[in-house]
């Protein structure tokens, strides 16, 4: 559970990149920050686990308020994969890399085998375990960042811009795995510019532009208003376009499903045809 | 970290800011020489109020002054080890004249980060480059040095995120003794290094499809000429020069303690 109360941050540069941004995210919850480019996504999702400290309010994850406690015991229920895995990547093998973390977190030596080998087998990167991770492809790279962090099992997890970089079917199975995530009841908070991505999985949408939060609520009402989506230059996702084109011919607007969508067309044609 | 801040330039436009390069690099070096020059407190006193009309001609007051905040420790440093062995070698007596020769010593780092400073500060790398290549260094080499000033930053930035990525992945870097404690850099500079190499490479990717080297014989959108200010400087600049040397062989400089 991470609960925000009216936190602001500013850089050392004195830019003030938060204005006050409150939240609650329950546990289980999987939610997408969406928003511009300077919006604050990346700053405000650094508080989860005290990478940065808020100049003003409270952030509390599980309770605990992140200003009086380190990174290192935060992360260990706040696990965080950065953008770009090359930022954090520098073991010999892909092995070493997963086991990182667990030595840190002090887990004991068989204990850090197993997991290293349940989160290779979780990304398909077994095959891997003993190359370096600076000669697996870029793909590759960001599997086994997310590996190095599943590693040590933390209730929450959160994604700075996941689908950066990957192929449909990485995309598919990255999609896949969160709803796995969530059926063990784990967090999982993704910040994203992906529509489509986001329209796929429908989670809590959250919106945010220029330091606060400007919209937050279900992906299927956020994601189908264009006013609000106007608001931080996101394009509606294209299931959301086509059917605010036929809103004319008395279809719903609000679909971003594909499923669902399939079903009303199919639902239309057959009326027609049956006339 | 800080006393980088007061040596990367930031676009402002002042009189000191139009002066050419070359001018004021002859500027700094006879600073320094003048600096080595004198290990005595009352000359490299004014060498140091000498600059104080660049700095608030080149409006960059404030960041000069972070820059000598952070040259502050080092000069402290300075200040504690010359008091110390002085104090240690002769006989564990502490005289008023070995304190006035710590200090002197201290200002004479303190004068040669601030006329470095300075001159940082109010030079553009663009203009750096030019000036090399107008004093016949290889255009190669030229660039390669304003790249190089020129991804400080981005690197300082880069070392930032990754060392959140790792404290994200539970590593203290302040943990333990002074050995463990460099140990835990290496997963900082791993990574740091790793990308800038890539970065080069891509770097030097996108140069070759923009062109670069296809003429041996290139020109410049801008070119350096000498105006009035330069002519100026470079006066001050040679009488500065003269008069310590001067002053260093025909007169006799009063420490403060004489003085008073």
């Amino acid at each position: 559970m991470i609960e925000a109360e009216n936190v602001h941050f500013s850089y050392p540069n004195k830019v003030e990149a938060l204005k006050g941004v409150s939240i609650t995210i329950k546990d289980g919850e999987f939610v997408a920050i969406m928003g511009q480019n300077g919006a604050g996504k990346s700053t405000f999702v650094k508080h989860f686990n005290g990478l940065l400290k808020p100049t003003s309010g409270t952030i509390r994850s599980d309770g605990v308020e992140t200003t009086k406690s380190s990174v290192a015991s935060l992360a260990r229920n706040v696990g965080f994969v950065f953008q770009n895995p090359d930022h954090q990547l520098f073991s010999e093998t892909v092995e070493d890399e997963i086991a990182f973390a667990l030595k840190n977190f002090g887990f004991e030596a068989d204990v850090i085998e197993k997991r290293v080998t349940w989160a290779l087998n979780l990304l398909s990167l077994t095959q891997y375990r003993k190359t370096s991770p600076f000669l697996l492809s870029g793909g590759e790279r960001k599997r086994v960042a997310l590996a190095s962090v599943l590693a040590w099992d933390p209730k929450t997890l959160i994604l700075d811009e996941p689908t950066i970089g990957q192929d449909h079917e990485q995309k598919e199975k990255l999609r896949q795995f969160i709803m796995q995530m969530q059926t063990q009841g784990k967090t999982v908070v993704i910040v994203t510019h992906d529509v489509e991505f986001v329209a796929e999985s429908n989670p809590r949408v959250v919106l945010m532009k220029e330091g606060k939060i400007v919209a937050d609520g279900i992906g299927k009402e956020i994601l189908t208003n264009p006013a609000i989506l106007e608001l931080s230059s996101i394009v509606l996702p294209q299931i959301a376009q086509v059917f605010m084109k036929l809103k004319s011919l008395g279809f719903p607007k609000n679909i971003i499903d594909i499923y669902e969508a399939k079903e009303i067309i199919l639902k239309t044609l057959e009326s027609k045809t049956g006339k | 970290m800080s006393i980088f801040d007061g040596l990367r330039f930031r676009k402002v436009y002042s009189p000191i800011h139009n002066l050419d390069p070359r001018i004021k690099f002859v500027y700094v070096i006879s600073i320094f020489v003048c600096a080595i020059l004198f290990a005595q407190i009352i000359p490299l006193l004014l060498l140091f109020i000498l600059q104080l009309p660049f700095v608030l001609l080149a409006r960059v007051q404030r960041q000069w002054l972070r820059s000598l905040r952070g040259a502050s420790f080092l000069a402290g440093l300075i200040f504690v080890i010359n008091v110390a062995t002085t104090y240690f070698t002769s006989g564990y007596t502490l005289t008023a004249s070995n304190v006035e020769y710590a200090a002197s010593l201290t200002l004479r780092f303190v004068v040669l980060i601030e006329s470095f400073s300075v001159f940082f500060l109010t030079t553009s790398p663009d203009h750096l480059g030019l000036a090399l290549e107008e004093s016949r260094v290889p255009y190669e080499f030229a660039f390669a040095f304003t790249t190089a000033v020129r991804f400080v930053p981005v690197l300082a930035e880069e070392a930032q995120t990754i060392m959140d990525a790792q404290k994200a992945r539970g590593l203290e870097l302040e943990k333990g003794g002074l050995l463990k404690r460099i140990r835990n850099y290496v997963p900082v500079l791993i990574p740091l290094i790793v990308s800038a190499i890539r970065r080069s490479l891509e770097l030097a990717e996108a140069m070759e499809s923009r062109a670069w080297g296809a003429t041996k014989q290139r020109t410049n959108l801008y070119a350096l000429k000498l105006h009035r200010g330069d002519y100026a400087l470079l006066a001050i600049t040679v009488g500065i020069l003269a008069t310590a040397v001067y002053v260093h062989f025909f007169v006799s400089i009063p420490t403060i303690i004489s003085l008073l």
